[in-house]
């Protein structure tokens, strides 16, 4: 994949200008992780209402690839229901950006808030003892990347 | 110096990997070399030819192979203590690397000598190798890791070492001569000189200096130096720890095992002699030979010619650089204080968009934190870009860096 490829239009947007980037003060559940070799570093706050994500917003530092892939999944969450946000997965985050083929060396940058808001829901459902999928989340989100 | 100069303009045609292509029709431009160094056809020959013609472990059998192998591997003990001055060649041990020589004496020094309250002193702007080691050691002892800070021009403030001094506690200072991400030179002898009043040891950590400058431990007077193979032109897996023999002799092992024993009874062992009670196992032969190589290599250049030629190229760069809007340099552009490393962030461009966007253009520098964390965070930045030289590279070489930082500027639309 090339850089023509990599740093399109929408890439270069979504770094310049994130959406849903902030915090939420009064969130339900806030997580935070980062890329130890990079020093990529994404929180997400969440307000989380009857199975809900009301709100949600993100906030760190990263590359055009992180910053980009961690707008285009806050976007993609927001409003949704748990057992839609649960199953998002990284062909979503990649397939919305036409990064597909991208380099395994910035894989990590890209799927950074995807890692964050999987574990994320897992503390969240993790206090809330109704769910049994808690543990295939935290699985998920370790086998990421 | 006609010749300096020829001399350095054919080193390229001794680094075969010069001549590949990126991305199908790139030269590469290889400017990551703080990180690790190309190695030129002697060394990967030297290696080579150990392998193929005379491969046998060393300090053990008689046949002819042994004899051979255990020379050429004690030579390089030689090479070195003739390359940085080292009076007493016993005082040198094979390591894997700094990262290792560090953790050696953080371990067979410090678990014998620093006791609780102890202050163990290293800088702002240390390698992680630099800093982690020490964090393990006075958390098993109750000792304190301090810090001599940085100001903004890159350098370090004394005054925060005297200060820590004056507490009578200081057991150990350790520093790099070179900061592996601004490239400033350390002033080691005042800090050594200081040192030495307050009776506290001294470690410099050599890897970012000795590949590019003139280095005399002798006349240094510290106790502990460490540096590695593959920054100056060696192969990885090998580096070397020097530490003063007075010093050496109070230090218990660091790995036990075959070679580093004199007498191994059931219950009890005696030790090897110096330096051989710390080098524990079959050691990296290969690769202490390809150092050896490397040695030589950067010998017949001569290190004060290394050290102009990658001044003039880092003078140049630092020109070049400064024209391009948008580029902030960290650290001085005083060239009697720094090597060739150079580290930048460029609007505000993520150091890892600038490092693909001009990969793309076959020119190889590296983004991230550096392992100076610490550092990253007294800048205030979570990475930067950096370039650095060695002997193979060229003004062209910062010219086609100049040229794709031009392109990262029309991604982005600077």
């Amino acid at each position: 994949m090339s850089n023509a490829d990599i740093y399109h239009e929408m890439i270069i947007d979504y770094s310049r200008n994130p959406i849903n980037y902030g915090k939420i003060e009064d969130h339900d559940v806030t997580y935070h992780d980062s890329n130890p070799l990079c020093g990529d570093s994404i929180d997400i706050d969440m307000k989380i209402d009857e199975d809900k994500v009301t709100d949600i917003k993100f906030h760190g530092k990263g590359c055009a690839i992180c910053m980009a892939c961690s707008s285009v999944l806050t976007e993609m969450v927001k409003g949704k229901e748990l057992s839609e946000v649960k199953s998002i997965d990284k062909d979503d985050i990649l397939g919305e950006l036409g990064l597909e083929n991208l380099q395994a060396v910035r894989i990590k940058c890209a799927l950074l808030s995807l890692k964050v808001l999987k574990y994320a829901l897992y503390s969240y459902l993790g206090s809330h003892l109704d769910s049994g999928d808690a543990d295939k989340l935290k699985e998920d989100a370790a086998n990421l990347y | 110096m006609q010749s300096t100069k020829l001399l350095l303009e054919n080193t390229r045609k001794d680094f075969p990997i010069l001549n590949r292509l990126i991305h199908q029709n790139k030269p590469l431009v290889y400017l990551d070399n703080a990180s690790t160094t190309q190695k030129p056809n002697q060394v990967i020959d030297a290696i080579n030819n150990y392998y193929r013609n005379y491969n046998a472990n060393i300090h053990r059998a008689v046949y002819v192979l042994a004899q051979e192998s255990t020379e050429a591997y004690e030579q390089v003990r030689d090479k070195i203590a003739d390359f940085v001055n080292i009076k007493n060649r016993k005082e040198i041990i094979f390591v894997r690397g700094t990262t290792e020589a560090i953790n050696l004496v953080a371990y067979a020094w410090g678990r014998t000598h620093v006791k609780k309250d102890d202050i163990i002193v290293t800088t702002e702007y240390e390698h992680h190798s630099n800093i982690v080691p020490w964090q393990l050691l006075v958390q098993e002892k109750g000792a304190r890791l301090e810090y001599i800070g940085m100001d903004d021009g890159g350098e370090l403030v004394l005054d925060d070492l005297d200060r820590l001094l004056e507490t009578g506690k200081v057991k150990l200072v350790t520093f790099s001569l070179m900061s592996n991400v601004l490239g400033t030179i350390t002033d080691a002898q005042r800090i050594i000189s200081k040192c030495r009043k307050a009776g506290a040891l001294i470690l410099v950590d050599g890897a970012q200096a000795v590949p590019h400058m003139k280095v005399d431990i002798e006349e240094l007077d510290c106790d502990f130096f460490a540096f590695s193979g593959h920054k100056m032109l060696g192969p990885t897996g090998i580096g070397a720890l020097w530490v003063r023999k007075s010093i050496l002799e109070t230090m218990s092992p660091f790995h036990g095992g075959g070679d580093m024993i004199r007498e191994v009874h059931k219950y009890e062992t005696t030790w090897n002699d110096l330096p051989y009670k710390f080098e524990a196992g079959t050691p990296n032969i290969a690769d202490v030979i390809g150092l050896g190589a490397a040695i030589d290599y950067l010998k017949k250049i001569g290190m004060d010619n290394v050290r102009d030629h990658e001044t003039e190229l880092t003078k140049y760069a630092l020109e070049k650089l400064t024209n391009v809007k948008g580029l902030y340099i960290y650290g001085t552009l005083d060239m009697s204080k720094r090597g060739g490393v150079i580290s930048f962030n460029f609007s505000d461009v993520h150091p890892h968009d600038v490092a693909q966007i001009i990969d793309e253009e076959g020119i190889a520098i590296r983004s991230g934190h550096h392992c100076a964390q610490v550092l990253m965070e007294r800048l205030n930045v979570a990475a930067t870009s950096r370039a650095s030289f060695s002997v193979y590279n060229t003004t062209s070489d910062v010219d086609a860096l100049i040229r794709a930082l031009n392109k990262v500027a029309e991604v982005f639309k600077l």
